[in-house]
């Protein structure tokens, strides 16, 4: 198991790696990083001082490196759009918005999915499972965007129960992370309805309804916890898919996430901090399918003894 | 002779064939995406791109509007059931030449690997992993800042976003097909390495690929959509649909038919390619249903 | 004799109906089970044996199976009538079952002392510690060595053998009046096989439960069980005590049954088979079912279902068939 996951974690990091390459690379493919990520008004001081620092008079593989050990203090420069801040740093100011939103995202699509894919597996073929289904092939083809824009016309404008975007109170996270969910809801509960059916079948099942087990307890216990394994394996996936859905979905509500940040970032060719949020995504997104690996682990303990 | 019923009925297995066909799906699709793709020429009924002040923000006909324009205009005028049907073009292109780029790349890549084995096949399968890891967004995100958006960094990224599927798929199959009896009787009979992979082993892993490419049309649109709707995608004035969301974004209160019908475009086009790609996988390939 | 019988079975039927057909895998049974007992039900696979053994339970699959009619008492209480609450206080504390595989009727992801101490706990509660006492109590009767170290295991750490006796120590956690087993064994190798039945027989001795054993292997309940009921397409066609069954077949399908077993000692001839294939549960057959396969049978046996007659002066076996007085 402790192989298993250092193997895991060797493999996040590698990944990890090949992002700063791939964003390292990208700044030099624009011509050179000193029109990418100095101001076009820099003085010539700023620009020596600047190939100074990044070493960009040396070769290729030696600014890599020199890249690489300023990512890892965290020195992503300095913003060319918000000026005086330092990139990496405004970027983890505004990371809370997003894990908060992700957060109630992730929350919004497991309470509905979870029951949803366990009732269209246990009442099999009944209207509540083809209802389910229309509704997972709906949400898999709605565009989250224009999902997000649906439901401000509706909520907001029509009925005027939510704020239509920005930060604030709860109230101003509902719409957002249920735009970020929607996909999420429907592939969970595909996966979770199709690994109830299999495990419903199971021999086990018998033998907890022979027991004199309610039935509720065999559905939600017996079966789900074994169940659950499969939906798990979905995480990592849902992780990077919620990440995605934020940038797209912050920009929609004005929320001020990372997500946001980085479209501000493109649109101002603002380079150092859409370096910065990059890679504190891809951070997040391996912590978060770590933190799956594990999660695994405690749930199945054939892996665990495996 | 002339008692002989005379059958009129066609053989079930073809009548069953022909009915079992998704023709709702094919009919949307057509309608919605690939006509108007090759044809928005002749069939809109206005200028995608001339602004018409006189005929600014006009509701739908049903809301208000005129059929002049059916789903009304936009600020600036502009039909919007025109600028959607000019759209298609944009999103089909991106669409089918990512997974063209994801195909090749994919395919390429899952066939050698799987046939030299080795450290080939370790190095590929550890840059599959990466690229499934990775949102797709991070990518086009890096791209938008380092190259700006363009035609060009859209389909890169939606081929990226997609290649790794095709390689892990392709080589598992490869992996199957070089043990087989045929392989082994054409090296015996001589044929090249190269011959074997691309006229032996290929032929046997397109259904596969089809397949597969038909269920990325959905992700691959989906990608584009959401690409131009954060303005990273094909840049103005080009009307592709995520950029007619983000168009009728801000007047969502009062105007809504502009963010309507281009997102009821993607929304329709997405749902019956993923229906058409369902119906495929069934038909083609019954072992890939639980993906 | 005097004595009511602890399970009784009048005319059990039970319908299975799905779109293209339905059909009575158990077509109307009656039979008794005493006190501390062992009764065999014994029969080929789609006799509806196992129909059986699930319908006493009222654990037959939802929407495709039903009873029709019939009646099952257990203790003098109807149980087709209970409401599926009072239905479930009866299953795992008075009925209990042991089912056909070993591998997989344990929940892999709970351990074994929760999954025995979630049956006590249903039925007879109690604090934590005590009900983990009981189960390694449990675990202690069913001959698991180390209990107080194998209650804490997952199944997938057991071997089979040792799962089987699990799913025991649950089945009699609860001391129930009686044991369904329904095929308990057929996944275990022989000696494993040999040893579980002694362990049944020991529980048996121990707690006077009664026991209900399905089986399709004649040569197990001849050690094992008191008495014996043959199934043949939904029915019983024979049952009495298994010396007189062993020694005096009254129905010829048994006969044919007991002519088939290997035999250890004498003359070492071959093995007789029945010819002929079983029927199918959605078969219709007018006569006696067996006739097809039967070599006595004559018009009669073709056309009129032979009812269930005495074999003998003594009352206690009894067989369906015309020619019983062969």
């Amino acid at each position: 198991m402790l192989r298993f996951l250092s193997l895991r974690l060797a493999s996040s990091l590698f990944a990890l790696l090949i992002i700063t390459l791939i964003v390292f690379l990208l700044s030099h493919l624009s011509g050179s990083p000193v029109d990418a990520l100095l101001p076009d008004d820099a003085s010539q001081e700023q620009i020596d001082a600047f190939v100074r620092d990044w070493g960009l008079d040396k070769p290729l593989w030696r600014q890599y490196l020199t890249f690489l050990g300023n990512a890892l203090q965290g020195d992503f420069g300095t913003s060319l759009k918000w000026p005086g801040e330092d990139a990496m740093g405004f970027v983890l100011d505004r990371m809370p918005a997003t894990l908060n939103l992700g957060g109630l995202a992730i929350l919004i699509s497991v309470v509905i999915a979870l029951p949803l894919g366990v009732a269209a597996a246990v009442y099999k073929s009944s209207p509540i499972d083809s209802g389910a289904q229309i509704f997972a092939l709906l949400g898999q083809s709605m565009p989250n965007f224009w999902l997000g824009i649906i439901l401000i016309w509706v909520f907001s404008v029509w009925l005027g129960w939510l704020p239509t975007s920005g930060m604030g109170t709860i109230a101003h996270a509902v719409l957002p992370a249920i735009a970020i969910a929607w996909f999420q809801i429907s592939a969970l509960a595909r996966l979770t309805r199709s690994a109830m059916l299999e495990v419903l079948d199971a021999e086990y099942i018998k033998l907890a309804r022979v027991k004199g087990v309610p039935e509720w307890k065999v559905v939600w216990k017996h079966a789900l916890r074994n169940a659950a394994v499969v939906p798990l394996t979905y995480f990592g996936i849902l992780a990077a898919s919620i990440l995605t859905g934020s940038v797209v979905i912050e920009t929609v509500y004005s929320w001020p996430g990372m997500g946001w940040v980085a479209i501000e970032a493109i649109r101002g060719r603002d380079f150092p901090v859409v370096q910065a949020v990059i890679i504190a995504y891809a951070v997040i997104y391996m912590i978060s399918t770590l933190v799956v690996d594990l999660l695994y682990v405690l749930v199945d303990p054939r892996i665990r003894h495996g | 002779m002339a008692d002989t019923p005379i059958r009129t009925v066609p053989s079930p297995g073809l009548w069953r064939r022909a009915r079992s066909l998704p023709l709702v799906p094919i009919g949307v699709l057509l309608t919605v995406f690939i006509i108007p793709a090759f044809f928005a020429e002749w069939i809109a009924p206005h200028d995608p791109y001339v602004p018409n002040l006189k005929a600014r923000l006009q509701p739908p006909v049903f809301f208000g509007g005129t059929w002049e324009f059916a789903m009304g205009t936009d600020r600036l005028g502009r039909d919007i059931l025109s600028r959607i049907l000019h759209g298609a073009w944009y999103v089909l292109a991106v669409s089918m030449i990512g997974i063209a780029v994801g195909v090749v790349v994919g395919t390429t890549l899952g066939l050698v690997a799987g046939y030299v084995r080795g450290w080939f096949d370790g190095l590929v399968m550890r840059l599959v992993d990466i690229s499934l890891a990775l949102p797709a967004m991070l990518l086009a995100l890096a791209l938008a800042a380092a190259l700006g958006a363009s035609f060009l960094s859209v389909v890169i990224v939606v081929g990226f976003a997609l290649w790794a599927y095709f390689a892990r798929q392709v080589r598992a199959e490869v992996l199957l097909l070089r043990k087989s009896d045929f392989v082994a009787r054409s090296l015996v009979a001589g044929s090249s390495h190269a011959r074997i992979l691309f006229r032996h082993i290929l032929p046997n892993v397109t259904n596969t690929i089809v397949v597969l490419a038909t269920l990325q049309v959905g992700i691959a649109i989906m990608l584009d959509a959401s690409l131009s709707f954060l303005g990273i995608g094909i840049p103005r004035p080009t009307p592709t649909w995520g950029l007619l969301v983000s168009d009728g974004r801000d007047f969502i209160a009062t105007d809504w038919w502009i963010s309507f019908f281009p997102g009821l475009a993607i929304l329709l086009t997405v749902l019956s390619a993923n229906m058409l790609g369902d119906w495929l996988r069934d038909r083609l390939d019954p072992r890939q249903r639980q993906i | 004799m005097a004595e009511a019988p602890l399970l009784e079975v009048t005319d059990l039927k039970v319908e299975i109906s799905t779109k293209a057909a339905s059909f009575f895998p158990v077509n109307g049974h009656s039979f008794t089970v005493r006190a501390g007992e062992t009764l065999g039900i014994v029969g080929e696979s789609g006799s509806g044996k196992s129909m059986t053994a699930m319908s006493l339970a009222r654990l037959l699959p939802k929407h495709a199976a039903h009873i029709r009619s019939g009646s099952v008492k257990l203790d003098g209480r109807e149980l087709l009538t209970l409401s599926e609450p009072e239905m479930r206080r009866v299953r795992g504390k008075e009925i209990a079952m042991i089912l056909q595989d070993p591998q997989t009727s344990l929940n892999p992801v709970f351990t074994v002392g929760e999954q025995i101490s979630e049956a006590l706990r249903l039925h007879a509660p109690g604090p934590r510690r005590t009900l983990r006492e009981r189960a390694i109590d449990a675990l202690r009767k069913v001959k698991v060595a180390a209990p107080e170290h194998r209650v804490d295991a997952y199944p997938s750490e057991l071997s089979g053998g040792m799962r089987q006796r699990v799913v025991g120590a649950i089945a009699i956690s609860c001391q129930p009046k009686i044991i369904i087993a329904d095929e308990p064994t057929t996944s275990l190798d022989v000696t494993v096989q040999a040893q579980y039945l002694r362990l049944l027989r020991e529980m048996q001795d121990e707690t006077g439960m009664a026991i209900l054993f399905i089986t399709h292997d004649f040569g197990i309940v001849a050690n094992l069980c008191h008495r014996i009921a043959v199934m043949y397409f939904g029915r019983i066609v024979e049952s009495g005590p298994v010396d007189k069954i062993f020694a005096r077949p009254a129905h010829p399908y048994t006969e044919a049954l007991i002519a088939a077993l290997p035999k250890l000692r004498g003359q070492q001839g071959r093995l007789r088979t029945i010819t002929g294939q079983p029927p199918v549960p959605t078969d219709q057959i007018a006569g006696c079912p067996f006739a097809p396969r039967c070599e006595y049978a004559d018009a009669r046996c073709r056309s009129e279902l032979p009812p269930s007659v005495d074999a003998d002066s003594a009352g206690d076996h009894s067989a369906s068939c015309w020619k019983v007085d062969r």
